[in-house]
């Protein structure tokens, strides 16, 4: 399992495998660490399908636990897919950075001499498409076994895409910064979860207010925007957080 | 530049250490003063609320722990940037040392509000917006205390939890706001009503008397415990040895 080779900032030209319709700068050492870290994903497969069904147990323990009538669970459908989102993000968190600090690639980011910031936002969105996505994906199942009408699972995707988002970005500088500890699950967890609570309450008013067969498009706005602030900001906070944990 | 030396001697340990002993003492003398005389005011002076009774009383203690809290994490926060930025370690001991006595605020706003709470609403625990955020300003201040803790070096701690302070900080207000967005909508308005009545001077007096004195033994309190944070750290420097140091170990 080796690191594809970035390119050094000015002598990129003679690279072995130009990507297509990129230039030899920024844009295409984000790229190539985008495809690489989807190929590395694809080639232990349990890394992304783990989550996934962590989310469906979660979301199966509820009508065992509660009660299987369509009206409760309806009621609670937001909520549970919400919660359940939340922890299995949590969950996939986990491999964001390890791997890659005990092996050296983090390092060799670092030195490459391209700004961190934007080659950990390459990385941020390649673990989202490994996280988030297959949890949008795999949502509508979900809400369906929970008594969801079919109309409002097109308002549940776009709410978990947006939330998703921003539990990546900011879960990514939690992860970064639990790298140089020992116990580093429980504690990522008691860092993101407090940060994370306003993308639970937002993206649960929009399913649930879908649910209703009511317009949700203000919290959906509210969620964009915070998918906004933290994909401009984290990226520069968990770039000082990896360079801390490299010191 | 001559007017900013006493600026950068203020961030050298051994100027510090002494400035902050001889600080003590004029810190908590008058919020100890200020505290003992609000808390008369308010329990024996003040008249009962035309509406509470005498529950309200504990607005003396409530109202100034949950401002400490905040402002506690706010200080936190910019003295940990400026920790960061300029690198002063001095400035880091003052964030771990705001941390533990912010969170005792924010555990102390909670528990008067649950008290409070159960006369007024009949509930230990409401699911209040104002009582809310605090709640989850104590889980910052403990996960900020947490990781603070995982690190076996002083300094990756530092520089870590100070990025978490960073971050917490500029997530506050979003927390703050989605939370009562959250409560305007599930729940009708509390009993207590911001904008609601102004306090006759007999009760607002002592509230202010007990807010000044809460925020001078906040001061006093960061000077003992930054003290202490300076003898952790400088442990081994000369200039402790020389003063003959007192149980430094």
């Amino acid at each position: 399992m080796s690191a594809v080779p970035l390119p050094k900032p000015s002598t990129a030209v003679a690279a072995p495998r130009p990507a297509q319709g990129l230039g030899t700068g920024l844009g295409r050492a984000a790229w190539l660490l985008f495809e690489r870290d989807v190929r590395l994903a694809f080639r232990r497969w349990e890394q992304v399908t783990q989550p996934v069904v962590f989310f469906v147990m979660v979301a199966t323990l509820f009508p065992l636990a509660l009660s299987p009538t369509s009206q409760l669970l309806q009621a609670i459908a937001p909520g549970i897919l919400w919660v359940a989102a939340l922890l299995s993000a949590l969950l996939a968190l986990e491999s964001l950075f390890r791997t890659d600090l005990d092996d050296g690639t983090l390092e060799q980011l670092a030195l490459s001499g391209q700004p961190l910031g934007w080659l950990l936002l390459s990385k941020t969105l390649a673990h989202w498409v490994l996280s988030g996505l297959p949890l949008v994906l795999t949502a509508p199942i979900v809400a369906l076994a929970l008594a969801a009408p079919g109309e409002a699972v097109g308002v549940l995707m776009i709410s978990l895409v947006l939330g998703t988002g921003i539990l990546s970005f900011l879960g990514a500088v939690g992860a970064a910064l639990t790298l140089g500890t020992r116990r580093g699950s429980v504690l990522l967890s008691l860092l993101v979860l407090p940060l994370a609570m306003p993308v639970l309450i937002f993206g649960a008013r929009a399913t649930d207010l879908a649910i209703r067969g009511d317009e949700p498009g203000g919290a959906l706005l509210l969620l964009t925007a915070m998918l906004i602030l933290s994909a401009s900001l984290a990226p520069l906070a968990t770039s000082a957080a990896v360079r801390i944990s490299l010191e | 530049m001559a007017t900013w030396t006493w600026f950068h001697k203020l961030a050298s340990p051994p100027h510090f250490y002494r400035i902050a002993g001889t600080l003590t003492p004029w810190l908590a003398i008058p919020a100890a003063l200020l505290i003992v005389g609000g808390v008369y005011g308010g329990l024996v002076r003040a008249p009962a609320d035309y509406q509470q009774g005498d529950a309200f009383r504990i607005v003396y203690v409530h109202a100034p722990s949950a401002w400490l809290s905040l402002m506690c994490y706010t200080y936190m926060a910019i003295a940990a940037a400026v920790g960061l930025i300029w690198r002063i370690k001095l400035a880091h001991a003052v964030a771990a040392a705001t941390a533990p006595i912010g969170a005792s605020f924010a555990f102390v706003c909670l528990a008067t509000g649950s008290l409070w709470g159960k006369p007024m609403w009949g509930t230990w625990w409401e699911w209040d917006a104002r009582l809310t955020s605090q709640l989850i300003l104590l889980f910052l201040y403990l996960g900020y205390m947490a990781l603070r803790n995982a690190f076996d070096d002083l300094q990756r701690a530092d520089r870590a939890s100070a990025v978490l302070a960073i971050v917490g900080v500029v997530n506050v207000p979003i927390i703050h706001f989605s939370v009562y967005w959250w409560n305007s909508l599930h729940q009708g308005r509390t009993v207590l009503k911001e904008g609601g009545p102004g306090m006759p001077p007999e009760m607002l007096i002592p509230l202010l008397m007990c807010f000044f004195g809460f925020t001078l033994m906040y001061g006093a309190l960061l000077c003992v415990r930054v003290r202490g944070e300076v003898l952790i750290r400088e442990r081994n420097a000369a200039w402790l040895k020389q003063l003959g140091a007192p149980r430094a170990a």
